[in-house]
């Protein structure tokens, strides 16, 4: 411990005191309560890093167990035998459910959700914000089964006006035909995701927009600005790193959401060319509703399969960070 | 294309509390007129009353009129979004927009106007950066973000974006505070530049300040914490720091109180 602390100390520039006192005061841990504080947070850290690398080991390993004696590709396979041999699955079907059904819940939520943060920053009376911040709060503190269960029974028996409106204007499109079966496919379990990661994205996005510096707003105002103009020209772009952070919070909910797509969605194990159609299946969905009865080996499958989207997650933060940094030098953090 | 601002009987309010009472005062086009007086004496609250930023504060509220050469500000059916594209203002601490390159800052105001057109905007851009004599050192780096620039730069690029809309008055609310002298300098000559074509109001704590780069000047004064600030005279800058009429205004640039 000792030794680690020295490296991150600042090289000390040329003429720096180099008094037993000085050492010691930049290193910040001399006191008993710095110190016992300073094992703490550090033990944390190290928990935290030695438990991810423990679960990402076991994962790979199991999932190589699976993936060695998979007889079909395992990333192309429109298939899910894992019970007789030779076992036969890939996770193509569940890759597609899984990133449909989320971005079918990104595209209706993301809008609708900085449109309620920017009513309640900028448009509500003061009265009205706070009620409605709860409702919003209260939405978020509703357990993910039975968001499930009022999709099946509410949500679904009443998707079919809407799925033959769609169909009858956009059904040329292919992607919104519908062929008249229950309304248990990706678009339900879409629109039911966006209604369940909509408060995490609208409070985080609000919490963005309310720290909007007033001297920015004010900034737009004096040049003449409407009020909308004073949210396209400060509040916007201000808050538009956060508005991405608040909808990869959301995302990462929407990929992993288990229980509501399993209890709305009719799983079958191919792809449908229709968004309306029912059929496929998520990455969550299929653990779910898999593992209690696999093998051993069928475990281990499903695993692998927990891996993929995992990696998914990794990627869709990496792509998140990567939108936020390149426009960097223009954040509101250096005003 | 300056012109002249005539305030009668102004009162304004932030919810019950009432924070400047009956203020009453002309000024001149093309000249510089100088607020002074002790802080919470309500002279940056009377200056936002000018182009109608004070009602953006909640239960920010005005009573009296403000006429612009004729028209009143606070008249019935007038759109404070059209008072502001005519009385540009200038803030305490630098506010450039920080997502914004230093380009898109100076035309932000035109854009809001709806002028797209590539080359007037590069003309106007260019202009209004060389009257905020701000051109020479950012002409190389024009889509940089203006948030790099020092202090000071940052806030002649806020002169260059008030005055690229071309209004007839621009308020300067205390410009110079958060700058240090050099850049204060700089911001001093600007006005004294700008003077010829918009008609000046500055808000300063620096009675140097005040007395360098004003024509006019106005003190405000309160009777008491909780009382509502007053205009107590307004007068030649060099009446009033020679020989002001009232004793007060003699005591507070005297250096007796505040």
């Amino acid at each position: 411990m000792e030794i680690s602390t020295q490296h991150t100390d600042p090289a000390p520039p040329l003429a720096a005191p180099s008094t037993a006192v000085g050492k010691r005061a930049a290193r910040g841990a001399t006191r008993p309560g710095d110190r016992i504080f300073l094992g703490l947070s550090r033990g944390s850290g190290i928990l935290l890093l030695v438990i991810m690398a423990a679960i990402a080991v076991f994962l790979t390993y199991r999932a190589a167990l699976a993936i060695s004696k998979d007889d079909g590709n395992f990333l192309t396979t429109f298939e899910w035998n894992t019970g007789l041999l030779p076992a036969k699955f890939g996770i193509a079907v569940l890759a597609f459910g899984t990133v449909v059904s989320s971005i079918v819940a990104m595209a209706l939520a993301v809008p609708v959700a900085v449109g309620i943060a920017l009513f309640l920053t900028h448009y509500a009376p003061r009265r009205l914000a706070g009620p409605i911040a709860y409702v919003i709060d209260l939405l978020a503190a509703v357990p993910s089964i039975v968001y499930g269960l009022w999709g099946a029974l509410v949500l679904v028996p009443h998707l079919s006006g809407l799925y033959g409106w769609l169909d009858a204007y956009l059904g040329w499109t292919g992607i919104l035909s519908w062929q008249g079966g229950a309304p248990r496919s990706l678009l339900t379990v879409g629109i039911l995701l966006a209604i369940m990661i909509l408060p995490i994205i609208t409070n985080v996005s609000r919490e963005v927009f309310r720290q909007v510096p007033r001297m920015h707003e004010e900034a737009a105002l004096a040049l003449g600005a409407t009020r909308w103009e004073v949210i396209r020209m400060a509040v916007l772009p201000f808050g538009r790193s956060g508005v991405i952070s608040a909808s990869m919070l959301g995302l990462g909910r929407a990929l992993g959401e288990t229980m509501a797509v399993a209890t709305v969605l009719s799983p079958t194990f191919d792809i449908q060319a229709s968004l309306l159609d029912p059929g496929g299946g998520t990455f969550a969905q299929n653990i779910a509703s898999k593992f209690n009865e696999a093998t051993e080996f069928g475990q281990d499958a499903l695993i692998a399969s927990g891996l993929v989207l995992f990696v998914i997650t990794l990627l869709v933060n990496g792509a998140a960070r990567m939108i936020i940094n390149r426009r960097k030098e223009y954040s509101g953090a250096n005003a | 294309m300056a012109k002249r601002i005539d305030v009668s009987g102004l009162t304004a309010y932030y919810g019950a509390h009432k924070a400047i009472e009956d203020i009453s005062m002309t000024i001149e086009p093309r000249s510089v007129t100088a607020f002074i007086g002790p802080s919470g004496c309500g002279k940056s609250t009377f200056l936002r009353t000018l182009n109608r930023m004070h009602e953006v504060t909640p239960g920010g509220r005005v009573e009296g009129k403000v006429l612009l050469d004729a028209e009143d500000l606070y008249g019935a059916g007038v759109d404070p979004v059209s008072v502001r594209r005519e009385v540009g203002m200038v803030f305490q601490r630098p506010n450039p927009f920080p997502t914004m390159s230093i380009f898109d800052n100076v035309a932000a105001g035109l854009r809001l106007n709806g002028v797209t057109k590539k080359s007037e905007l590069n003309d106007v851009v260019e202009k209004s950066l060389k009257g905020a004599n701000l051109w020479n050192e950012v002409k190389d780096r024009l889509n940089k973000p203006g948030a790099g620039l020092s202090g000071g730069q940052q806030q002649r690029l806020c002169i260059a974006r008030a005055i690229a809309v071309e209004p007839k008055v621009l308020l300067m609310d205390e410009p110079c505070s958060a700058l240090d002298p050099i850049s204060t300098l700089a911001i001093e000559d600007l006005i004294g530049e700008l003077k010829e074509r918009f008609t000046i109001v500055i808000v300063t704590h620096n009675m140097q300040q005040a007395a360098r780069v004003s024509d006019r000047t106005a003190f405000f004064n309160l009777a008491g914490v909780g009382q509502p600030g007053r205009l107590i005279e307004i007068d030649d800058t060099e009446r009033i720091f020679s020989n002001p009429s009232v004793q007060a205004t003699e005591d507070y640039i005297s250096g007796r109180f505040g």
